[in-house]
């Protein structure tokens, strides 16, 4: 088995594809919702209670479209109680976000309870006669299920909508100044509601593909701290879609790597290995930091309570 | 006041709770120290079937209580000593990180038994048992050898322990009784559970050239992943088949039901008294999942080599054992390796290529 | 008409008093629907959680040895939150500690050492968990960089440190390569201080850390900076206080906390070093310090709840078949309801009609 052998190769990027995409449609949600000005630390939270309700509405039903509806129903709804708290009472946004996560920790370990040990038939894959055969590049263009392509589209239209529509360009504008927003007559605090609950429905949809594509089953705990990592993308990312997919894919493909170089049988420590994902994103974000005078280049108001004056 | 009544109140409360169970019939209560929640399908799942064999065995005499997602520090203590607190007279601690807990709390409470799994620490009221599971891995090496194709193996582990270390070694063992060409692919994933990094290393393995899947985790998703492959593999501790049906070749299933019968009988006797358990295929604490998706001679073959075990005809450390270094193992077991060696075990033995993590 | 957030005049003192119990009043009504969700007595199940635990000498002192660790951190977490900064790393900072402070007792033991080492395991500790603090402080004011990401990232990276050791160089000869270092001696084991439980010295320590840092905030220069750093940069920009200084100094206490509540832990509750030792403290110590609202007092008070629920949930997990998760949902709703009661100290909330809005097109 070659290392440059086309058939590894496809299998490989075909693994990180995979591994990416529940961190790059979390981490797109979230980038909204901190554009706005909000950051929301809930994410792992809304993500595992995605998982819980879309593992058990698609084993219910039969369904995964409609477990995916209700991962991300759960996770709006979610990320509903964290708004009410941090734009309808001017709570906190770090203090509500922790919260939000233990919380969902333990609802998803309630709700799930009914269904681990259930098992369900995974998403299934493109194919398309012709397309999907073509030697490497096939099953990697028009051989995924549908989770990827939807996370890809979801980036694109977040970008779109960020960079080439008034109202994106009036969200950014909240989440950089909401002072000046808000004396300009933007209802800031709507904005920032969509924003929230956008993130939400991403957290929940990234958390239900795990047991609807990834491994077709439920357990307590699954998403395994991808919430903080797709936390740590947005950062990364400077904010920015285009960096946000090659550091969902970065961190994919670091995440996958590293398994291999243990099945080549290198000997390095596998807990160094292991390590290596969160020692690049903190170098990445000192980096980043530093190229910019002045500090980093997050939207000025994220974090910032914001309570219009009457 | 209010904290007055409060505190009354509970006293009237606790006062007659006692009244009324001393008045209830004595049963004898059995607590279960779970590490994991009782749907892993995996290690805690099984030892929750064995007390549920417990219950339909024992019915009215005895009363259960588990104890699920425990944690290994300091918690563990305290979880254990709760059940002795609430009468628990016979306390099952199923994992290796409980074993200096349970000792603390068996020395303060001497009337109390305790059985603790995959330890080697031990007391006049704490006993100890586990699986000789690489009994079921020599089979599993053996059936292996004969239906990989590429002749690579994959195998993902969990920590490089010497209870996964020896089934690393009797699976090759057993597979190099086929193919001595064997060769065997590792990967450490560094947790007894966590599905996505399972279903990831068995991608990793399958796209490096092994056609065959084993794993020391414990969830399915291996299964599942070599399934959507087309490829085989073994499950680990429970059934896996409805995960992979044409894919299982058989699973090591932790079978815990017949020990932990005999134990309550005993103590229901009041006849308990340490012990160490290691029993295998023999004693039936480990079973192998039918033989399923391999043609008949193979079947056969590990259904001579599981008999063949059970006689005592074959043990999978026979000697000479040849580490990876290439020196003999000393043998101190007569014919085969002791059972201390087999505890101890931190060598590969040849035909092994990569090295231990950590040495 | 609607419902419109306004700022208060002024801080409304009955609120503060009152909001804690409203709060906890309310997170008891939703605990009673969810009990009855789940099909189990209310009553009983609140009385197994909150007041059992409170009935024998062996909870209360469980309690306490819970709620040590807990309070620890959450002290020098709240210095940090007071001055706005956001250190969300303290479960590495825990981990850390209790690696440093540990070294020593791999090397010594077995060794005849004197009564020595304890205390410097104890200040090993507390330094390696400052030093640890210290990174992410330090990216923070020289680069910029976000301290809530980089200390959340390196508490993964002091996990899988801890865990390296353990299975590594540190693993007990005699422990059939088992991960974890071989049982402390008794000179580098924190005492006991009433026999036959498990309470011990780190209670007290607990205690001292609540008293300085009541002290430190209400009558020393350096708490006023960190308080008027936090409410008002601007008044402290003013005042000459250095915010930089400031960030780097409540991270290194926060981080000394932690780590010295590491070792302590390690070196007491648990008597040897182990993967996975700690349940999360660092993480749940964030939440004792937000009950505690960010004051001493009130974060000693939290943390002894805190530790009740978890005690209590265990029990209930015996008693009744209440499933652990139980006790997470709890903790997020109660500190839901005193964050959202908080609020109310410094908002009220009014009903407005909405011919004042400013036309926004969609109504």
């Amino acid at each position: 088995m070659e290392l440059l052998d086309p058939k590894f190769l496809e299998s490989v990027i075909l693994s990180i594809l995979a591994a990416s995409t529940p961190l790059l449609i979390a981490a797109t949600g979230e980038l909204v919702t901190e554009r706005s000005g909000v950051l929301n630390l809930g994410v792992e939270g809304m993500m595992i209670v995605g998982a819980a309700c879309g593992f058990g509405g698609a084993w219910l039903t039969g369904s995964i479209i409609v477990g995916a509806i209700c991962g991300i129903v759960a996770g709006a709804l979610m990320s509903l109680i964290f708004a009410l708290m941090t734009l309808g009472l001017a709570v906190n946004q770090v203090a509500t976000g922790l919260a939000l996560t233990i919380l969902g920790i333990g609802l998803s370990g309630l709700i799930g309870a009914g269904f681990v040990g259930e098992r369900i038939t995974p998403a299934a894959h493109l194919y398309i006669p012709g397309l999907t055969d073509i030697p490497f590049a096939g099953r990697i263009l028009f051989g995924e299920d549908a989770f990827v392509y939807l996370s890809l589209a979801l980036l694109i239209g977040v970008w779109w909508f960020l960079y080439r529509t008034r109202a994106g360009l009036v969200l950014r504008a909240a989440g950089d100044n909401h002072v000046s927003a808000h004396a300009l007559g933007y209802p800031v605090l709507r904005i920032r509601l969509f924003a929230v609950m956008f993130g939400g429905a991403c957290a929940g949809l990234a958390g239900a593909y795990l047991p609807l594509a990834y491994t077709p089953f439920f357990i307590p705990g699954m998403t395994a701290g991808r919430g903080w990592i797709a936390l740590a993308l947005v950062v990364f990312a400077s904010w920015r879609p285009g960096r946000l997919a090659i550091g969902a894919y970065l961190f994919g493909a670091v995440t996958i790597l590293q398994l291999h170089v243990q099945a080549f049988g290198l000997g390095i420590p596998s807990q160094f290995m292991s390590s290596l994902p969160y020692l690049a994103t903190v170098i990445v974000l000192v980096l980043i930091s530093r190229a910019r005078t002045g500090g980093s280049t997050a939207p000025a108001a994220l974090g910032n309570t914001f309570v219009p004056d009457r | 006041m209010r904290k007055f009544l409060i505190a009354a109140t509970a006293v009237m409360v606790t006062a007659g709770a006692s009244l009324l169970s001393a008045s209830a019939e004595e049963k004898l209560k059995v607590g279960f120290i779970y590490l994991g929640p009782v749907g892993d399908l995996g290690w805690t799942y099984q030892h929750e079937v064995a007390r549920q064999a417990l219950v339909k065995e024992f019915g009215d005499k005895i009363e259960t209580t588990y104890l699920e997602n425990v944690s290994e520090g300091p918690d563990a203590e305290r979880s254990i000593e709760q059940l002795v607190r609430a009468g628990n007279k016979l306390i099952f601690t199923t994992s290796f990180g409980y074993m200096d807990p349970t000792l603390k709390v068996a020395k303060k409470y001497p009337n109390v038994h305790f059985e603790h799994a995959t330890g080697f620490k031990h007391d006049k009221n704490m006993g100890i048992y586990n699986g000789r599971f690489y009994e079921g891995r020599y089979i599993q090496g053996v059936i292996a050898g004969k239906m990989s194709k590429a002749g690579v193996l994959g195998y993902i582990a969990s920590f490089p322990i010497p209870e996964v270390i020896m089934g690393i070694n009797a699976t090759m063992l057993g597979a190099q009784t086929v193919n001595p060409n064997i060769k065997v692919k590792i990967i450490w994933a560094n947790t007894w559970f966590d599905p996505g990094k399972e279903a990831d290393a068995a991608k990793a393995l399958l796209d490096q050239g092994a056609d065959v899947i084993m794993q020391h985790t414990d969830s399915p998703a291996a299964m599942q992943i070599a399934s959507e492959r087309g490829k085989l593999a073994f499950g680990q501790d429970s059934e896996m088949i409805k995960f992979g049906p044409k894919t299982q070749l058989t699973s090591i299933i932790d079978n815990w039901a017949p020990y932990y019968i005999s134990r309550v009988k005993a103590e229901l006797a009041g006849k308990w008294e340490t012990d160490n358990d290691w029993d295998g295929l023999k004693a039936k604490m480990v079973v192998m999942a039918p033989y399923t998706n391999m043609p008949d001679d193979v079947k056969k073959l590990a259904m001579d080599t599981e008999a063949a075990i059970i006689a005592g005809t074959l043990h999978p450390f026979k000697c000479p054992i040849v580490d990876q270094d290439g020196k003999t193992v000393e043998c101190k077991g007569g014919n085969h390796l002791d059972d201390g060696q087999v505890l101890g075990m931190n060598f590969y033995v040849k035909g092994i290529d990569e090295k231990i993590p950590g040495k | 008409m609607q419902l419109v957030l306004e700022k208060r005049a002024e801080r409304s003192n009955t609120i503060a008093l009152v909001s804690p119990l409203i709060a906890i009043g309310l997170t008891i009504v939703t605990m009673v629907i969810l009990f009855a969700i789940l099909g189990k007595n209310p009553a009983l199940a609140l009385r197994v959680y909150f007041i059992d635990p409170l009935t024998d000498s062996y909870s209360l002192q469980e309690i306490a040895v819970k709620a040590t660790p807990l309070v620890m951190i959450a002290i020098g977490l709240s210095l940090c939150y007071l001055a706005n900064v956001w250190n969300i790393g303290a479960e590495g900072q825990f981990l850390i500690g209790a690696v440093a402070g540990s070294w020593l007792a791999v090397k010594t033991n077995g060794t005849d050492a004197g009564p020595w080492v304890l205390p410097a395991m104890l200040v090993m500790g507390a330094t390696g968990g400052a030093l640890y603090a210290l990174i992410p402080a330090i990216c923070k004011v020289r680069f910029g960089a976000s301290e809530i990401l980089t200390s959340l990232m390196l508490v993964y990276v002091a996990d899988l440190f801890l865990d390296y050791l353990v299975r590594g160089p540190w693993r007990d000869p005699n422990g059939f390569n088992f991960p974890t270092t071989a049982e402390f001696d008794p000179v580098a084991t924190v005492p006991i201080l009433v026999e036959g439980g498990r309470l011990h010295l780190g209670a007290i320590f607990a205690l001292i850390v609540v008293f300085a840092a009541a002290v430190m905030l209400s009558r020393m220069i350096k708490g006023f900076e960190i308080r008027v750093v936090g409410a008002a940069p601007r008044a402290a920009r003013f005042g000459g206080f250095n915010s930089k200084q400031l960030i780097v100094l409540t991270f290194a206490i926060s981080g000394a906390l932690s780590g010295l509540a590491g070792i302590i832990e390690v070196a007491g509750p648990v008597g040897h070093l182990q993967p996975g030792f700690s349940p999360g403290y660092g993480f749940t110590a964030i939440i004792v310090a937000f009950l505690g609202r960010l004051n001493p007092v009130g974060i000693l008070i939290a943390g002894l709840f805190l530790a009740l629920t978890f005690i209590g949930g265990e029990q209930a997990q015996i008693a009744m078949k209440i499933p652990l998760d139980v006790t997470k949902v709890f903790q997020g709703i109660l500190l839901f309801y005193v964050l959202a009661c908080d609020s109310l100290i410094l908002y009220r909330i009014r009903l407005v009609s909405t011919s004042r809005q400013v036309p926004s097109g969609t109504a």
